[in-house]
This record gives structure tokens, C-alpha cells and sequence, in this order.
């Protein structure tokens, strides 16, 4: 029961991670109407970003996350503006999924080149803190990450729903052409919306570190995660993605308490193929 | 015959002629084995074409067929000692049922354009996670497929050129597959439902009848590769035979060529092929990755420059041309 217990907190922690990758990609989605096939490659850059930091100059990693945020913000917009744009006005769904594809692998394959295929940790001194609950064992900085994961999702929610450049972006969402009718300069909103989802996904690189191995492959396995929590939580909704992003967590760990190998990895996707199955259009969608 | 399939069996007979009397002049091993991959990925993005190229489809989850074909003609010659040819035919059958179970969960639903792409790319990873986890099926070390005697019964020879001519034969057929379905109503019915679907219904095209073909086609198809290629390397394993990679190559091949064209796969082959086994053989391991760097910024050129492809593309000048002199 206690196993259970653990794992269950174990994978809601971890699923608020997701929860804040899969928003980054559903903001994409929302406001761009493409989806970002190289979303979890910019989780591994801020990764890698954290380890070079950390083992060159001995950066810690969350000071990391603060200094480095403003150079993903315009690493989005330079992308957003250079590859994406461009694309978008192409109008070709097709296109749209290739470019990003494309760009995954040059990312990824980038890093590859430079830094080899190993697997990374770096040394923490908190890296096994851990607090005591009734009979749970709690690791601190994976209850930061889910902790700061949130935050980062409640101040995403306040701007998009308190000030007016949120309205703005929620209007460019809904009907790009109706907004720019009435002076809202479409065109920057999608820069920034896209800046946003990748702040987004890179913040998540940074809070995993402590507890997750670098490799250049980690980007693709969570761009994978990030579209099963999107799927299930309906394309393009935002509470959805929330809630799902934990529900994702906990079915994965929980499927790792109960199954044996790296079939925990399988029990994510089998529940994706089940909600496609019967419910394709998400589980909150009203259909 | 009409007067378009006579000129693309006229333009298939003159390639057919040129690389079937290739191997009279270069004899070298290295020069055959590129050629080998040569006709391994443009047969793999022909298949694919008829799928996502005529019918729109985008299908990142290829892997999926391949793989099956690849393993179940191993499997059954590793363990029930069935003849690999056999094994190819139920290893086809297989893949076309996965396609239709895939085209079923996508097509019931309306499910196009990203949700297809996503469902069939999660495809692929969950094949990659079953082969690797299950033991009978070889597990994450992959399957030795067992030597015999070289001949053409047992699908193994102790040429690279007797490999050649088989790689040529089925990209042979999977062109004379295509230039069919072209100009056939099937062809047609599925550029009409690229176009736009909601018209071909209205006009009375059962469009996801015609999907579900397309889709079945196409995975029947792609798994006789995955036989050609366990049988030309001996080895398979859920790292390359199911690697994501390997999906999205065979689009990138059909992209840069022209998709929905008939010898666009093809051409794209020709042209990338070889550039990435020249990456590969001058930088070697050094350069890890180095050549799927080259591969995405291709993808990402083609996208932004010319996302119709090479052959549309020269197809289109000319026509402007000609009506400039016109």
C-alpha cells in the first residue's frame, strides 16, 4: 500500500511537470494552430544549458533557469519568426508538421554532435533532500519542480485571463483576422505566444535536472508525453492540459509500480490509443 | 492505354533499362550496396507516397509496417523455419491489418492532418517499446536471421548484385503500382479527397472507404522492404527497424522528390541517398549525428523554399515557359 502510496505522489509530481510542458505546446497549438514537433528538444537544450553551467562555472541550476529564460524568450521569437512565420503563411498543414520536424532533428543532432550520446547527471547537494510524510518519502526537489511547475502555470493563467494582452492573445486565438480588425497586431502576438510555449517547456528542462538524465534524446520522449497529455486534455485547451499532465504522471507511475521492464513506458501510450479509441476529441471535450 | 501512362512507362522503361545495365560497368561492392540503399528507401517512400503523398495523409509512422513485414518473415524463418518469401506475404498481410486498424481509429473519427500525424508517429514508439520489452520477439538485442544455403528460394545470396536486381525489381513494381493507381478512379478519388473532403463527399466519393484502401495499400506495401532488408542485412533489431528516424527519412525522401508525384520518392532518393552515405563515409563516427543535421536542414530548405518538391517544381517552369512562348 505504502509502494502505491509512493508512487502515486511520485507521479503526480512528475505530472506537474508535464502539466507545464504540454501548456507550453498547447499555447503553440491554441494561438498558432500548429503543433510544435520539436517542443521537448528545447526542454533538452535548457537541460544541457543547466549542465554546461553547472560543470563549467558551477552555476546552480534554478539560478540557471533565471538567467537563461530571457535567451529561450528570444530564441522563440527568433524561430517563431525566421522558420515558423514563414511556414504559417504557407497555410499547408503538411509543411507546418515538417518544418518542426525538421527542426527537432537539428537540434537534436547538434547536441549530439557536440556533446556525445551519454547520459548526464549533475551533482546536487540537495539532490536527495527528502521530507518525511506519514509513511511517504518526498524528494524535495521534485516537490520544487512540480511546486514551481504550477506557479509557472498560475501566473501563465493569470496573464492570459487578467490583463488585456492576455484578451489580445485569447482574440488572436479565437479569430486571427476579427483581431486584426480591431488594431491588434496579430503578428506579434503569435511571436510572443510562441516564446511563451517555449519558456515554458525550457523552465520544465531546468526544474527536472536534478532528478532526470541528459541525453540529447530526452527532447523526443517528452514532445511524445506532451502529445498524449494534450490529446487526452483536448487540442488547444488550456485547463485541460493541466489536469492531464498529472493524470499522465500518475498512469505511468503507477504502471511502473504494476508492470514489469520499461513497460511503463508502453502503459502511457496504450492509454493514449484507449482514448482515441473512444474518445478522440479529449476527456473534457464536450462532444 | 492513354496518352499519359504511355509516356510515364515510356520515362519507367528507360530508367528500368539504364540501372538493370548499371552493373556491367561498376562492379565495386561499395558502389551496389548504395545502390541497394538506394532502392530500399525510395520502394519504402513509394509506399509511403501512395498514402501520404496521393491521398494527403501524413503518415510518420511507417516504421510501424516496415517493421512487421521485417519481423515476421524473421520470426517465422527463426522459429518455424518458414520459407522467407512466405514469410513475406503473411508479414504484408499483418501490415495491412495494422493499417487498417491504424486508418480505423483515425478515419472513424474525421481524424486528419496533425491528430493523423501524432497518432501514427505514437505508433511508431509503441512498436519500438513492445519489440524491445518482449523476449520471443527477440527483445532489445534484435533477431539474427539464420544463414542458409544462398538462392533465390531461400531469399539469401552471396552477391550484392543478386540483391541489386531484387531491389530493382520491386521498386519496378511499386512504380508500374503507381503509375496504375494514377490514372485510375481509385487515383483520382483520392487527389479529390485531398483537395477537399468535404467535396469529394459531396460528390458521392466514399472517402473513408478510400482512405481505408490507401491505407491498407500502403502498409501492405512498406512491409515487403522490411523483409528485403532483414534478409540483405541478416540482422534486425526495434532500434532500426522501428527508429523514428527512419519514419521521417521516408517523407523527407518523397518531400524533396515531390509527393503525390509518380517518380518523386524515387528521385528524392537518388539525390539524398547518396549524399548521406558520403556524410557517413568520409566523417564516420566522428561525426556523430552530423548527417541527420544535414537531413533536417534540408527538410527545413524544402519546406520554406520548395514544399511542392523537385518535380512539380520543374513541371511548373516549364509550363510557364511554354506558355511564354506560347
Amino acid at each position: 500500500m505504502t509502494l502505491i502510496l509512493q508512487s502515486l505522489i511520485g507521479g503526480l509530481l512528475i505530472g506537474g511537470v508535464y502539466s507545464l510542458v504540454a501548456i507550453g505546446l498547447t499555447i503553440i497549438y491554441g494561438v498558432l494552430k500548429i503543433i510544435n514537433f520539436a517542443h521537448g528538444e528545447f526542454l533538452m537544450l535548457a537541460m544541457f544549458a543547466a549542465v554546461v553551467g553547472n560543470k563549467l562555472f558551477g552555476i546552480d541550476p534554478y539560478f540557471m533557469a533565471i538567467i537563461t529564460l530571457p535567451l529561450f524568450f528570444v530564441l522563440g521569437i527568433v524561430i517563431q519568426k525566421f522558420l515558423i512565420q514563414p511556414a504559417i503563411e504557407k497555410g499547408e498543414e503538411h509543411i507546418q508538421i515538417l518544418l518542426t520536424m525538421g527542426l527537432a532533428w537539428v537540434l537534436q543532432n547538434t547536441i549530439l554532435f557536440f556533446f556525445g550520446p551519454d547520459y548526464r547527471t549533475i551533482q546536487l547537494p540537495y539532490a536527495d533532500y527528502t521530507l518525511k510524510f506519514l509513511d511517504v518519502y518526498v524528494n524535495l526537489p521534485k516537490l520544487l519542480a512540480c511546486g514551481c511547475a504550477a506557479l509557472a502555470t498560475l501566473f501563465i493563467h493569470l496573464l492570459f485571463r487578467k490583463t488585456r494582452f492576455g484578451k489580445a492573445i485569447r482574440a488572436a486565438a479565437q479569430e486571427p483576422w476579427g483581431a486584426y480588425l480591431v488594431g491588434i497586431n496579430v503578428k506579434s502576438i503569435y511571436f510572443v505566444s510562441f516564446a511563451i510555449g517555449i519558456c515554458c517547456v525550457s523552465v520544465a528542462g531546468f526544474l527536472i535536472i536534478p532528478f532526470f538524465y541528459t541525453a540529447p534524446v530526452v527532447g523526443s520522449q517528452f514532445t511524445l508525453i506532451a502529445f498524449v497529455v494534450v490529446v487526452l486534455g483536448g487540442l488547444g485547451s488550456f485547463a485541460g492540459a493541466f489536469i492531464c499532465g498529472f493524470l499522465v504522471g500518475v498512469v505511468e507511475a503507477l504502471g511502473g509500480v504494476l508492470l514489469p521492464g520499461s513497460y511503463q513506458e508502453l502503459v502511457v501510450f496504450s492509454f493514449f490509443v484507449l482514448i482515441l479509441l473512444f474518445r478522440p476529441s479529449g476527456l473534457f471535450a464536450s462532444r | 492505354m492513354n496518352d499519359r501512362n504511355r509516356k510515364n512507362f515510356i520515362i519507367l522503361a528507360i530508367i528500368v533499362v539504364m540501372l538493370a545495365l548499371m552493373p556491367f560497368f561498376v562492379r565495386k561492392d561499395y558502389i551496389l550496396s548504395v545502390f541497394i540503399n538506394i532502392f530500399l528507401f525510395a520502394y519504402l517512400s513509394q509506399s509511403w507516397n501512395i498514402l501520404g503523398g496521393y491521398a494527403g495523409y501524413l503518415s510518420l509512422g511507417h516504421t510501424v509496417f516496415f517493421g512487421i513485414g521485417a519481423y515476421t518473415s524473421s520470426l517465422l524463418l527463426l522459429h518455424l523455419g518458414l520459407n522467407p518469401w512466405l514469410g513475406m506475404l503473411v508479414g504484408a498481410v499483418l501490415a495491412g491489418l495494422m493499417g487498417l486498424f491504424v486508418g480505423f481509429l483515425s478515419f472513424r473519427y474525421q481524424l486528419r492532418g496533425i491528430f493523423f500525424a501524432m497518432i501514427t508517429l505514437a505508433f511508431g514508439v509503441i512498436y519500438r517499446v513492445i519489440f524491445t520489452n518482449s523476449m520471443i520477439l527477440g527483445g532489445a538485442q534484435g533477431v539474427l536471421i539464420p544463414l542458409q544455403k544462398p538462392s533465390f528460394l531461400t531469399y539469401q545470396f552471396g552477391s550484392k548484385l543478386s540483391y541489386y536486381y531484387v531491389g530493382l525489381v520491386m521498386l519496378v513494381v511499386i512504380l508500374i503500382i503507381t503509375v496504375l493507381i494514377e490514372n485510375s478512379k481509385f487515383g483520382y478519388n483520392l487527389l479529390a479527397l485531398k483537395g477537399n473532403e468535404g467535396a469529394a463527399e459531396a460528390l458521392g466519393i466514399d472517402t473513408t472507404a478510400c482512405k481505408m484502401r490507401a491505407t491498407l495499400l500502403s502498409a501492405f506495401l512498406t512491409a515487403f522492404a522490411g523483409t528485403y532488408y532483414a534478409q540483405y542485412l541478416t540482422y534486425i533489431s526495434p532500434e532500426t527497424v522501428f527508429n523514428t528516424n527512419l519514419s521521417i527519412e521516408i517523407v523527407l525522401i518523397a518531400i524533396v522528390g515531390g509527393m503525390g508525384t509518380i517518380f518523386g520518392p524515387t528521385l528524392g532518393a537518388f539525390l539524398l541517398i547518396p549524399v548521406s552515405e558520403l556524410t557517413r563515409s568520409l566523417l564516420g563516427d566522428k561525426a556523430m549525428g552530423l548527417h541527420v543535421v544535414m537531413y533536417g536542414v534540408i527538410l527545413i530548405v524544402f519546406c520554406l523554399l520548395l514544399p511542392s518538391g523537385i518535380i512539380p517544381s520543374i513541371r511548373l517552369s516549364m509550363r510557364s515557359r511554354a506558355s511564354e512562348n506560347a
